[in-house]
């Protein structure tokens, strides 16, 4: 048998608890639904490696978002981001990560992940969010996924690596009952029977497509293809927000963060091609990147990441982390083009689109319980929409989500799954490979996300997305009719092909269905400027009804931390105002 | 099959005199994220097979003996 063939072979697991995806929310979710019942059989599927899966695959330089007694308060935190999401927020997620999350910050302390304290032995948070104070610097960042993987193996969870589910089983009273999967390296099937699932399976980071015209040189790791909203959405969970997509400010070409969380406390800032300030805070939001956008637009651009006037001390403190973890190869992209932070400014430029609520808040929906609109089916992490989550939401909400579905799992017998449900998906699954002859998933992906530029990227505009949904639904007969994959690596990327695919349906749906402009640049509609609160100041949800994707407007949960209406525009008010 | 290849320049390269991975080493091929590092079958060392890569830097990491090194995509450099 050569490398990668295809094998004819299905095996069916049962356990208490199916987590998916092994980066960063998943491990924590497992870990602590087995250590609540150590004699649960707790899964971690993933499609890579555990060892090095995810967002953090090379570790992350700090926490971003850490409400930390002294510096922060769980109030204070909710207020911040109820803003900088323009409102669309319900709170109860939000605060009760707040109050959880120094609990999880020193658990990972204990797991061996330091974080950085002053000469009085406190944690050194730094200011970067436009009203609080909520960054610390993990001097030890590289070491996290190792961390993890300790606590794992020691808590003897169940890791199945090289497995990608492609579907969830749903009971016959519609919850959730496990998921289907297939080997990355043998197209095996694994079917895998759950009392509770829970989705980490992280953005949906392979949506539009890089200007460098590389498929991979995404701003997510680019294994994040979107497969947890497409397995979602066809099971029935409702997904919230999408028309609020991820932008980011980047290293242009790199793709990678520049990044002004870990160079801003140390005086960098962004500027524009005079070396001028032109934002009153680095933090990422849609309002912060509308003006990015605009300064890209303007006379005054490109855009800069400036760290010339700093010591070259400073600089080499701030290489040493920048070069070290998250996304280490930006050290050699520099020397490659001769670039020195002490000589020169880094060019910046704004990302692909996608889904993230990790960083803004397209997600599916879930509530202060992890818990999704479908029984039994949690979410965690970039893929749940907990707005501004980033790595410690999704190790926080993680915790919350496994703890819950073990308890659920302690109630109920195993569900029964439709057998006739699994031999169909079988049959999509594997249908590229029984051509013999077609178009490969790599033509298919890049079309799709070529069209979601051509047509999604804001600023949107009513006509060019309903086009989009015209190339998309053209792609869609080619790719279930004429997509073919040769062997078990291609079949792998057929399938994110497919999730690519719905993701891109489900954006143009999104942005048509809100009628107004809101959070900045994420959902900047020019035909429909303003921002409308009198009919929009609400979720939208997206399902899958009878076969057809519909949406829907959710009330905002009453606020539990009160805004004041003067309080409401702050986040608008990012542009430095000009000097009398 | 009517399927042209196109050629491209991989942005990761394995030294095959310190490569171990005859000896039995799959540590590249077992931590890349985007799953593109394969040992071949004619030389017994590892390679990269499929150029579909985030420039992350875990095979460069944590090979054990240093034969692995990562480049940025020719397209992105």
């Amino acid at each position: 048998m050569g490398q990668d063939a295809i094998q004819d072979a299905t095996s069916e697991v049962a356990c208490d608890v199916l987590v998916i995806g092994g980066g960063t929310a998943g491990p924590m979710a497992a870990l602590k639904a087995k250590l609540r019942n150590p004699a649960a059989r707790v899964i971690l599927l993933e499609k890579a490696n555990v060892k090095r899966s995810g967002a953090i695959s090379m570790g992350m330089d700090g926490l971003n978002n850490a409400v930390i007694p002294g510096y922060a308060t769980p109030e204070q935190y909710t207020k911040e981001i109820t803003i900088a999401n323009d409102g669309i927020c319900d709170q109860a997620p939000v605060y009760k990560y707040a109050e959880r999350c120094f609990e999880i910050i020193q658990e990972l302390d204990r797991f061996g992940i330091r974080f950085q304290r002053d000469g009085n032995g406190d944690y050194d948070v730094k200011k970067v969010h436009h009203l609080g104070t909520y960054v610390l610097p993990m001097p030890n960042g590289d070491t996290v996924k190792k961390a993890l993987y300790r606590q794992l193996r020691k808590a003897q969870v169940l890791i199945s690596n090289r497995f990608m589910a492609t579907r969830l089983l749903n009971a016959p009273d519609g919850a959730a009952a496990g998921a289907v999967a297939v080997n990355t390296r043998t197209a095996e099937f694994l079917v895998i029977r759950a009392k509770a699932v829970i989705l980490c399976l992280g953005a949906a980071g392979r949506l539009g497509l890089p200007h460098s015209g590389y498929l991979w040189g995404t701003y997510e790791n680019a294994a994040n293809s979107g497969d947890g909203y497409a397995m979602a959405y066809h099971a029935g969970a409702g997904l919230a927000n999408l028309e609020c997509f991820q932008i980011n400010p980047l290293i242009k070409d790199y793709n990678g963060p520049a990044c002004a969380y870990v160079a801003g406390p140390f005086g960098a800032y962004t500027a524009n091609s005079a070396g001028n300030r032109f934002i009153e805070c680095d933090y990422w939001s849609g309002q912060m990147m509308q003006e990015f956008y605009n300064e890209l637009q303007s006379g005054n651009g490109p855009v800069f990441l400036k760290l010339d006037h700093l010591h070259a001390d400073t600089v080499s403190e701030i290489e040493t982390i920048l070069h070290k973890v998250e996304r280490p190869s930006r050290g050699r992209f520099h020397e490659n083009r001769g670039t020195d932070y002490r000589q020169r400014m880094v060019e910046m430029h704004i990302s692909e689109v996608g889904f993230c609520s990790g960083h803004s808040a397209s997600g599916v929906f879930v509530d202060e319980f992890a818990r999704t609109t479908v029984p039994g089916l949690y979410s965690a992490g970039d893929m749940a929409n907990v707005p501004h989550n980033y790595m410690l939401g999704a190790f926080t909400n993680g915790a919350v989500a496994g703890e819950h579905a073990i308890d659920r799992a302690g109630e109920i017998d195993l569900p029964e799954i439709d057998a006739e449900a699994v031999a169909r998906e079988r049959a999509r699954v594997l249908a590229p490979t029984r051509r013999e002859d077609g178009i490969p998933p790599n033509q298919i992906e890049y079309k799709t996300r070529r069209f979601v530029n051509d047509y999604l990227q804001p600023p949107k505009v009513t006509a060019k997305m309903e086009i989009g949904q015209r190339r998309f639904a053209e792609i869609r007969e080619d790719l279930e009719t004429r997509m073919v994959a040769r062997d078990s690596h291609e079949l792998m990327r057929a399938l994110e092909a497919s999730s690519i695919l719905d993701c891109a349906e489900m954006a143009a749906h999104a942005s048509l269905y809100r009628t107004e402009s809101r959070w900045g640049l994420y959902h900047n509609r020019t035909d429909f400027p303003e921002k409308n609160d009198a009919e929009w100041f609400c979720h939208t949800i997206l399902r899958k009804v009878d076969g057809r994707m519909v949406s829907e407007k959710r009330p905002v949960t009453p606020y539990i931390v009160p805004i004041e209406a003067e309080e409401r525009g702050a986040y608008d008010r990012q542009r430095v105002r000009r000097q009398a | 099959m009517p399927l042209a290849h196109q050629p491209s320049t991989v942005p990761v390269t394995v030294d095959a005199e310190k490569c171990i991975a005859d000896k039995g080493c799959t540590v590249c091929v077992d931590v890349c994220p985007l799953d593109v590092l394969r040992i071949s079958d004619l030389t017994g060392k590892a390679h990269m097979k499929y150029d579909e890569c985030w420039y992350c830097m875990p095979c460069e990491t944590d090979c054990p003996t240093g034969a692995v090194t990562v480049q940025i995509p020719y397209l992105l450099r």
